[in-house]
């Protein structure tokens, strides 16, 4: 009887290691930007057998700050949403694994800024002024074509930006002031302020509360926005529209490249579906998916790109940026330089 | 001792592990990391400038929110008028709107585009807004009233409606006019709920974040505005902490201000059922305050409240193939929209869900904060060394950092964060000083001889409690009961942890629609706004509505 129990027991045992497994978790941690459409990860868990979970942590700095706290015991498998300007701090904080994968060979070599293949690049963004065409057509002005017309006095007044202290759009036009001006940004925002440029707190008040071309209908027809926010004013208007009634201000080093990574989080359990999960965010799918999704352009060439995003987002040719490892050294000193002046 | 030891055990623990624990674990760690960037601190004078502002505006704001609110609960708890039940909801309603909502109905009320600007501009033919309300001080203090007032409208407003008249009317037949009367005789026997109210909204005030950024715009800084700034944009956590540690200082010494006062100042009277003090307003004065009084509520809370609706239905957006012409339309497209997940998103929020998610972590934040904070109240109502000792720091969780707090429950509970039950938790921790800083006065002004002539009689000590106490401290209860409740729909704080996009709620939804642009976007942003403040009043009505068995007015 007992032979019989343990045998029985035994083959149990053996049985269930040719069981079908379960679906294996992961755990993803995101920024609240982060969107995806529901059918591309249906499909990527039924292909790998995996359940994904998703979890938003704040805006990107908050998310890195819980990834640094968290790094030996993390949160979760993948990290997305770490950009340019927390770059080094993240890498500094060896909260990364690195994975060097095969779809990176298909990544143009301009955004991949860790050459350890610890934060691989997924899409990149630009942070420009974004005008309000009509009021442009209707005051017969000219559209500002670099960072020192806009110290122009037929532009006085029309400006709304973001304190970079507290906003990341903020922080990346004060960045691409620095990237073109060098030492002499601060006269530069010496000059702004003479000509009554509008400071506020965040890009939600900016856009919604002072910009003349969205539904909050403000005063000031320029705003510090994205260069895709055009694109979303088409998708997303009521009525429909056939063309932006904004675009974007593209001028040699009028806008700031931000490139946002995703990257293994060092100490995971789970690196087997984690890589496959990169794989994917850098696939032609999830990279044609993204510019509808959360407003940003793929780092994938081979990634089809929307028409109404053709269309109505400019890509400028030549905007502003800085090595990681620069911003990381220097982002408090100019933030408090840029304050001091602003602010005295 | 051990009655002592039983009430204690369940609100003490609960804020040792969901409080004190987190906060210890995220300070322990800045204070002991190699950074050396506490240097990098902005300088000395920066930092008492920061300090100065902070008390300025929360002091400035303090005292207003006092102004207005006392003669409003007044009103309340003397006269019976048609829609009372409505008004009082109404000024309950602001404290647990998103900021974001706040200002954006205010700036549709007072921005530079907003209706009065218009109205003026229209009127005098000016070509400037003549107005400019976003980014003065006068954005902050008025946007913190419009929060706060509720706080002293239902302390003071339920001690006052309960307070026996005859002391009064003895000073009136002795002469005293009535002025004096509220200054020698009324003032002083509210001063519990006063004191009580005064310190909430203080706190309230000191601590204030999203109305300091998003109306004060970007010249004023805070401490909380600070802690932000150091520990989310220059990744300084030591700085961070250290701030904080000051935050929750000065919020201890506050605390312990409170506590000296308020022990000398409770005076057991003989509490009267509210509904005897209340009758219409019969002589032209009353009847003038009345309306008056009435008049500035609906200006202050509906008027900037009433934008978020009118947001919501009307498109000022031109037809297609006009260009710059306002021609506004009524449509429902935004609340259709609502329903619809156009982009095949993952992180769709489907409305219902978000109001049934954010209705049941509010209702079960209030069955968790009334249960713990009911024994703590009543063992502050007697209070012996060990009451001293803990009582001041019963206060902390208001004073503490959201942002610091945030990060303490990340180190602490790491991957359990991601267990929807630890978001009603996390609001209990906010709500708990409320209600138990909301029952302590009520508690206490249960005279003891009621008690023990219902003893004397027969009854039980369940049966003395349900009769004498639970009657008197009823309406205690059901401000307790609101306040939680819109503390945990506010989501205070809970927005410094992770979210778990399965259980989205009303306030996740609204800060996504804003996040984008697009006038589809804004539009439903208005109208998940709009629901949250119809649901919100509703809640409220039907709180106010519940009458525990036994506890009719007597």
């Amino acid at each position: 009887m007992k032979n019989l129990l343990s045998s029985l027991g035994l083959l149990l045992l053996l049985l269930s290691a040719c069981a079908p497994q379960g679906p294996r978790p992961l755990t993803v941690l995101t920024h609240d930007s982060f969107s995806v459409s529901e059918n591309l990860i249906r499909q990527f868990e039924s292909d790998n057998n995996v359940k994904i979970s998703f979890v938003k942590g704040g805006d990107a700095g908050s998310v890195l700050n819980k990834a640094i706290l968290t790094k030996d015991a993390p949160l979760a498998d993948v990290l997305y949403g770490v950009d340019n300007t927390f770059l080094s701090r993240a890498l500094d904080a060896r909260i990364y694994s690195p994975y060097e994968s095969p779809a990176l060979a298909d990544i143009p070599d301009e955004y991949k800024l860790d050459d350890q293949n610890r934060a691989l690049p997924v899409d990149y963004g630009d942070v420009c002024i974004n005008y309000d065409k009509s009021y442009f057509a209707t005051n017969n002005l000219a559209l500002p074509q670099s960072l020192s017309d806009l110290t122009k006095p037929e532009y006085k007044g029309l400006l709304v930006v973001e304190d970079p202290a507290t906003s990341s759009p903020g922080l990346a036009f004060l960045l691409a002031t620095v990237a073109t001006l060098e030492d002499g940004y601060q006269d530069y925002w010496r000059q702004l302020k003479e000509n009554d440029v509008v400071v506020v707190d965040s890009w939600e008040t900016a856009y919604f509360t002072n910009f003349s071309a969205s539904s909050g209908h403000g005063p000031q027809p320029m705003v510090v926005s994205y260069g895709s926010s055009p694109t979303a004013e088409v998708v997303y208007a009521d009525p429909p529209v056939s063309e932006s009634p904004t675009a974007s201000l593209v001028g040699d080093g009028m806008c700031f490249r931000q490139v946002e990574f995703a990257g293994i989080l060092a100490g995971t359990k789970n690196r087997a579906i984690a890589e496959k999960f990169i794989d994917f965010l850098l696939g032609k799918s999830f990279q044609e998916d993204m510019p509808l999704q959360m407003f940003v352009s793929p780092v994938n060439p081979k990634a089809a790109v929307p028409d109404v995003f053709i269309q109505n987002s400019q890509i400028p040719s030549n905007p502003a940026s800085l090595d990681p490892q620069v911003i990381a050294i220097n982002r408090e000193a100019w933030i408090q330089g840029w304050t001091s002046v602003m602010n005295p | 001792m051990t009655r002592r030891f039983l009430y204690w055990f369940a609100p003490s623990l609960f804020l040792l592990l969901f409080f004190f624990y987190p906060l210890i674990r995220v300070l322990l760690l800045s204070f002991g990391s190699d950074d050396a960037t506490l240097s990098a601190l902005t300088s000395l004078p920066q930092f008492i400038n920061l300090l100065i502002f902070t008390f300025y505006q929360a002091g400035l704001s303090t005292l207003l929110t006092l102004l207005v609110g006392i003669p409003i609960a007044y009103l309340f708890s003397h006269y019976a008028f048609r829609g009372k039940p409505l008004l009082r909801a109404l000024t309950a309603v602001p404290f647990m709107l998103p900021t974001v909502v706040v200002a954006a109905g205010f700036t549709a009320l007072l921005g530079p585009r907003g209706w009065v600007n218009l109205a003026l501009m229209g009127a005098f033919d000016l070509t400037t807004p003549p107005i400019t309300f976003v980014g003065t001080l006068t954005a902050i203090l008025i946007a913190h009233v419009f929060y706060n007032s509720t706080i002293v409208i239902r302390l003071v407003g339920n001690s006052w409606s309960q307070l026996d008249p005859r002391l009064g009317h003895a000073a009136r037949v002795l002469g005293a006019g009535s002025t004096t009367v509220l200054r020698e005789i009324s003032l002083p026997l509210l001063r519990p709920s006063l004191m009580a109210a005064t310190l909430l909204v203080f706190l309230f005030d000191f601590t204030s974040f999203g109305v300091v950024l998003l109306l004060g715009g970007a010249q004023f800084r805070t401490l909380e505005v600070e802690i932000f700034i150091q520990a989310v944009r220059f990744l300084n956590l030591p700085a961070a902490a250290l701030l904080s540690m000051i935050q929750l200082l000065f919020t201890l010494f506050f605390s312990i201000i409170y506590s000296r006062v308020v022990t000398k100042s409770i005076v057991p009277l003989n509490p009267r059922a509210a509904s005897l003090n209340l009758r219409p307003a019969k002589t032209l004065r009353e009847k003038i305050f009345v309306i008056s009084a009435t008049t500035f509520i609906l200006i202050l809370f509906a008027l900037p409240m009433a934008a978020l609706p009118a947001r919501s239905v009307v498109r000022l957006e031109p037809d297609r193939g006009e260009r710059g012409e306002f021609q506004p339309t009524l449509t429902l497209n935004n609340y259709r929209e609502l329903a619809v997940n156009r982009r095949g998103s993952l992180f769709y929020v489907p409305p219902l869900e978000a109001v049934r998610n954010s209705l049941i972590y509010a209702t079960l934040t209030v069955a968790l904060a009334l249960l713990l904070g009911f024994p703590a109240a009543s063992a502050l109502t007697r209070p012996t060394r060990l009451e001293n000792i803990i009582d001041p720091f019963l206060m902390l969780p208001l004073g503490a950092s959201a942002v610091t707090l945030g990060l303490g429950y990340v180190l602490a509970f790491n991957r359990w964060l991601y267990s929807p039950l630890l978001v009603p938790l996390a609001h209990t921790t906010l709500a708990l000083p409320f209600v138990i800083r909301s029952l302590q006065p009520a508690l206490a002004s249960i005279p003891n001889r009621l008690r023990e002539a219902a003893a004397v009689l027969g009854a039980t000590p369940q049966q003395v409690w349900r009769s004498v106490d639970l009657p008197i401290i009823a309406r205690a209860l059901t401000a307790a009961g609101v306040f939680a409740f819109t503390v945990s729909l506010g989501e205070f704080g809970a927005t410094a942890m992770l979210v778990r996009p399965e259980y989205p709620t009303m306030t996740t939804a609204i800060a996504r629609f804003m996040s984008q642009p697009g006038g589809l976007n804004y539009g439903q942003a208005m109208a998940m706004a709009t629901i949250l403040l119809v649901v919100t009043t509703t809640a409220i009505l039907v709180i106010e509505r519940i009458r525990l068995p036994g506890a009719g007015e007597f």
